[in-house]
């Protein structure tokens, strides 16, 4: 962004913190953008003459007389088909060493979509993990995250998800991430051969945190852009929200705002609302469908930015190591969809709804059984089985290793309770039960 | 002379407005931008500066920019055409805003001006009426809608003339009244109230005496929900807060439904956009939709309005309530109000109260949980407003500040247990924790006795202590081990988990399971009772689990079955067959 001639300067700050500096500055509309010494900056508070500016590199080596210019307009970012195969910073910057995008200029965080406009998500997002597809299925137009902890290996079932969702676009939102992380997503795009499909906003752990508040808004405006204008299905990444939101902490700690629940500030579902309610099934045709991160200190969902997510999120998928399996198996007791329902059972098959229901049922008998067994009980024989039939259920089904179609679940449903249980068991409607159970 | 201003500062949406003549507490301004003019209601003043919360974004306002003040608080607009509407937080009909994104400032009408309805005369000339008296009724869709005697109208007033029956459009004068002083006043079919006044044209609001049948069997059998009666439910995400809501939005026994979505997800209520109109209303045969209005302010959309759509939803209900009708008002979620006001109190910087919340918190919940009710109306019919509000508890913990204010405001308390949820025994509300203060009053004793059955109230209480020991049991089974307690341990607990999965368990999906009538929740009470008293032969405890677990089963079809069909039968005699093996003699 460049000044032009005849734009007021201004010269004289009265008041600097770590994130914000003050100005006495006239005619500045809110959320405008400015340019502080080059740093990009936004107007959060007007009180008379004074303006409060939020700069988003930090302020470092700011002095009273940084030259300060406003630019008469909210942040925005050139938006076009020349974005495909692109990563920009988080100022939409090109940091790939290619040329500036041209396009048309579009303010960023933009107004939401009526929602008598929306249209009820209705078609299945297959991933070929089971533990998604036959449990939590996923559906264009729905918002979800990974809840998982650091260690876990949430991007790169994210980039495994992305990949075979079929998306006509997948945006990429890196809040924090590593330098590593972002080489991953860049290789194993590029491998797949998807790489103009793509197109990435990436704020490292090697830029200044308070950036990444643009992140979000970068990515959604342009999957606006896809999703609305040319009616595609678009798939937005965004990783890691925690890290979003410990930003938007830092800056409403500089503003001296009152902190609610573990010092996030009093509009943190707000906040994230504003991000993950841009995912929408628009009446054209074009979607916008948003995995997110959301990674938790030593699994806690009572945590201010998980809970306020589970709020607004359409479910929650949560990744955990089988040590029976010695794998990863998406966990089906507090893993969730919401709109799965939409699909189950009328795009997949009719059995879908109950098979899933009976094998988790059956999953959580077993983890009664182990903790029976850990107190140093006997085990009956239904205690034994369901212990067998979960080793096989995990292995089987939940682990992320798993490629197969909606179908092959389900058979593998009826197959592993074939071989535990006997029908009365399982609870499951009796027309279904005749239907399916294996006939040898 | 209206009084004007121009803006001093901005944070957020929180908007200072230095005013040149007199500005009244939660008076309507209305800032321009360039052009635009944005809603903004005063919710402080220090000196000639009021503070403004605007009900939209305030992105590129400036200082200096000018303000108009109203001199009226909010207002919705009432009369015959809110009736299957979808409506923002400030009641503007979502339908007719054009583009598929929202847009600053547009404001569109309530009412269709356009549209004529058909006129019927109620009162007579020189009659005496006050506000909310009946003049005339209106056909609304299927529903009798009244034409009253507008709600600000004070003291008694004469008919000196109603229009004959015909067409006639909302602005339309269809009665001039005369007042104490012998003024004339014309009276439309339309009238404006503040939302956040409750309206009070009845004689009065008895305890509430009557049961509203939702078709949930958990909250109809073991804690039902009163008409005129308030009930909240808490719950971590997960939990099936919303699934339970729609049901109870589908099957309530209830002329009319509020749904208010206040800061909850928009997918949720594309969900009743797209399936209401398609859904049959089990009691009239019409489309859900004919019989809902949908309040809905999401979670994206501006914060201020997030207050607002819950006292429009309530003065809207209210305003049905007047007219002898039976309103189910449903509000999802309550926190995110709360949340909303926190967000202002923060930006006001007042001195913040538990939780940053702001410090009468707890007045505001209980004021509005008073606005509901079963009341006589002057002339002697009745109208009721039930209230389900549901409350969403940072991290699961209902010792926060809004399930606490609303515990002490709502009189149903249906709490939803994770643990249920995990283990997919929806709807989760647990059994035990919840709460129907209504079985305490006798008037509703009297009512279960006359409706249901004589023994009813003592079904439901030993329902419940079975349920309570049957949890004890499953206690002391897993401290001491299956052969470590009695066999009556586990039949105990198996008795209780019998009225769980057939009572308590139902499938909000599955066509005929998701809607329980009375008379089939009485006649599967007294099946599971049955059992309980039922002394049966096992000889070690490995045979109670299969036992059950096979009566269990043949219970969940019957659940799925047709009502005393023959399939359903079918069921009932196998259970027979299979008790009377076991039968101890």
């Amino acid at each position: 962004m460049e000044t032009s001639a005849f734009q007021k300067i201004y010269t004289k700050i009265t008041q600097i913190t770590k994130a914000t500096c003050s100005l006495n500055a006239q005619g500045v509309g809110y959320e405008e953008i400015a340019l502080v010494n080059g740093r990009l900056a936004q107007v959060v508070k007007i009180q008379g003459d004074s303006v409060t500016l939020q700069i988003f590199s930090g302020t470092e080596g700011i002095p009273t007389n940084a030259e300060v210019v406003f630019l008469g307009k909210a942040p925005t970012i050139k938006v076009s088909d020349e974005l495909a195969g692109r990563f920009f910073n988080a100022y939409g910057d090109p940091i790939d060493g290619g040329p500036a995008v041209d396009g048309k200029e579009v303010e960023i965080g933009g107004p939401s979509v009526n929602p008598v406009r929306r249209k009820q998500p209705s078609e299945l997002i297959p991933t070929g993990i089971a533990g998604i597809d036959l449990n939590n299925t996923l559906v264009t137009g729905q918002k979800i995250p990974f809840f998982a902890d650091p260690d876990q290996p949430f991007n790169q079932v994210m980039a495994m998800v992305a990949l075979r969702a079929k998306a006509d676009k997948i945006i990429l939102g890196g809040m924090g991430l590593s330098n590593d992380d972002y080489l991953f997503f860049k290789n194993i795009f590029d491998n797949a051969g998807a790489l103009d499909r793509i197109i990435s906003f990436i704020n490292t752990t090697e830029n200044p945190p308070v950036e990444r508040l643009l992140v979000p808004d970068m990515a959604l405006t342009t999957a606006e852009y896809f999703a609305h204008e040319k009616h595609e299905k678009v798939l937005v990444l965004l990783t890691d929200m925690t890290l979003y939101a410990d930003a938007l902490s830092i800056v409403s700690n500089r503003m001296d705002q009152i902190p609610s629940k573990d010092s996030m500030p009093g509009s943190l579902y707000s906040d994230l609302a504003k991000i993950y309610e841009k995912a929408v099934q628009f009446p054209e045709g074009g979607s916008i469908t948003i995995i997110a991160v959301t990674t938790l200190s030593g699994g806690d969902i009572t945590h201010a930015i998980p809970d306020n997510t589970g709020y607004i999120t359409e479910g929650q998928l949560f990744l955990r190591r089988d040590t029976d399996i010695g794998k990863v198996i998406v966990d089906p007791f507090r893993s969730l969809s919401r709109l799965k329902q939409l699909v189950i059972g009328k795009q997949t098959r009719k059995d879908h709804p109950q098979v899933m229901n009976a094998a988790i049922r059956l999953f959580a008998d077993a983890a009664n059984a182990k903790t029976k067994l850990e107190n140093g009980f006997d085990l009956n024989d239904y205690d034994e089985r369901t212990l067998k039939f979960a080793k096989d259920y995990s292995r089987e089904l939940l682990a992320i290793d798993i490629n197969i179609d909606i179908d092959s679940m389900l058979d593998t449903g009826w197959r592993l309770f074939a071989e535990h249980f006997n029908k009365t068991e399982l609870g499951i409607k009796d027309e279904l039960v005749e239907k399916y159970w294996p006939k040898n | 002379m209206a009084t004007n201003g121009k803006v001093t500062g901005i944070i957020a949406n929180l908007v200072i407005v230095e005013a040149d003549g007199p500005v009244s507490q939660n008076e309507i301004c209305f800032i321009n931008l360039k052009g635009v003019d944005l809603m903004a209601e005063v919710i402080k003043v220090l000196g000639v500066k009021a503070y403004t919360q605007v009900f939209e974004s305030t992105r590129g306002l400036k200082i200096g920019a000018d303000v108009k003040f109203m001199g009226h608080m909010l207002e919705v607009t009432l009369g015959p055409g809110i009736l299957s509407r979808n409506y923002d937080g400030l009641q503007n009909d979502l339908d007719k805003m054009e583009g598929v994104f929202l847009k600053r400032g547009e404001y569109t009408e309530s009412l269709n001006p356009e549209a004529e309805w058909e006129f019927t005369p109620m009162a007579k000339t020189g009659e005496k009426v006050e506000a909310g008296s009946w003049l005339g009724e209106v056909i609304e869709g299927w529903m009798p809608h009244k034409i009253m005697v507008p709600f600000k109208f004070e003291g008694t007033y004469t008919v000196k003339s109603v229009n004959a029956k015909g067409k006639y459009k909302t602005k339309d004068v269809i009665a001039v009244l005369t007042d104490e002083k012998g003024k004339d006043i014309e009276v439309t079919m339309m009238q404006k109230w503040p939302v956040k006044m409750p309206i009070k044209a009845y004689k009065e609001k008895p305890r509430p005496f009557k049961i509203m049948e939702t078709g949930v069997r958990t909250m109809d059998t073991l804690n039902p929900l009163a008409e005129g009666g308030t009930g909240f439910v808490p719950g971590p995400f997960g939990c099936g807060k919303t699934v339970l809501q729609h049901a109870v939005s589908q099957q309530a026994e209830a002329d009319m439904i509020i749904v208010t979505a206040c800061g909850e997800r928009a997918n949720e209520v594309v969900e009743i956009f797209t399936e209401f109109p398609e859904l049959d209303d089990p009691r009239t045969g019409r489309k859900l939709m004919e019989r809902t209005t949908i309040i809905c302010n999401t979670s994206n959309m501006p914060v201020a309005a997030r207050e607002a759509s819950v006292y429009t939803g309530m003065t809207i209900a209210e305003y049905y309530r007047s007219m002898g009708l039976k309103v189910l008002l449903l509000a999802d979620s309550t926190s995110r109000w709360a949340q909303a006001l926190r967000e202002m109190s923060n930006r006001m910087e007042e001195l913040p109260g538990p939780d940053a919340f702001p410090m009468d918190l707890p007045a505001i919940i209980s004021n509005f949980y008073a606005r509901a009710g079963f009341v006589y109306l002057n002339n002697g019919e009745t109208g009721s407003i039930t209230f389900l509000g549901t409350v969403s508890p940072a991290g699961g913990n209902l010792k926060e500040p809004v399930t606490e204010s609303t515990k002490k405001a709502a009189r149903c308390f249906y709490a939803l247990n994770q643990d249920r949820a995990d283990s997919k025994r929806y709807p989760a509300i647990d059994p035990i924790d919840s709460y129907s203060k209504y079985l305490e009053y006798p008037e509703i004793q009297e009512y279960l006795k006359n409706s249901i059955s004589e023994t009813w109230v003592d079904d439901v209480t030993l329902a419940k202590d079975i349920l309570l020991r049957g949890k004890e049991a499953s206690e002391q089974i897993n401290i001491l081990g299956d052969d470590g307690v009695p066999i009556d341990y586990h039949e105990r607990y198996w008795k209780a988990e019998v009225i769980d999965f057939v009572i308590l368990q139902q499938d909000a999906f599955d066509s005929i399971d998701k809607s329980t009538p009375f008379e089939r929740q009485k006649f599967m009470m007294g099946q599971v009772l049955d059992i309980y008293r039922t002394k049966f032969n096992f000889a070690t405890f490995e045979e109670v689990n299969p036992f059950f677990k096979a009566i269990i089963n043949l219970f969940k079809q019957m659940n799925y079955a047709e009502f005393k069909s023959e399939k359903f039968n079918g069921y009932l005699n196998q259970i027979n067959e299979k008790i009377n093996e076991r039968k101890a003699v």
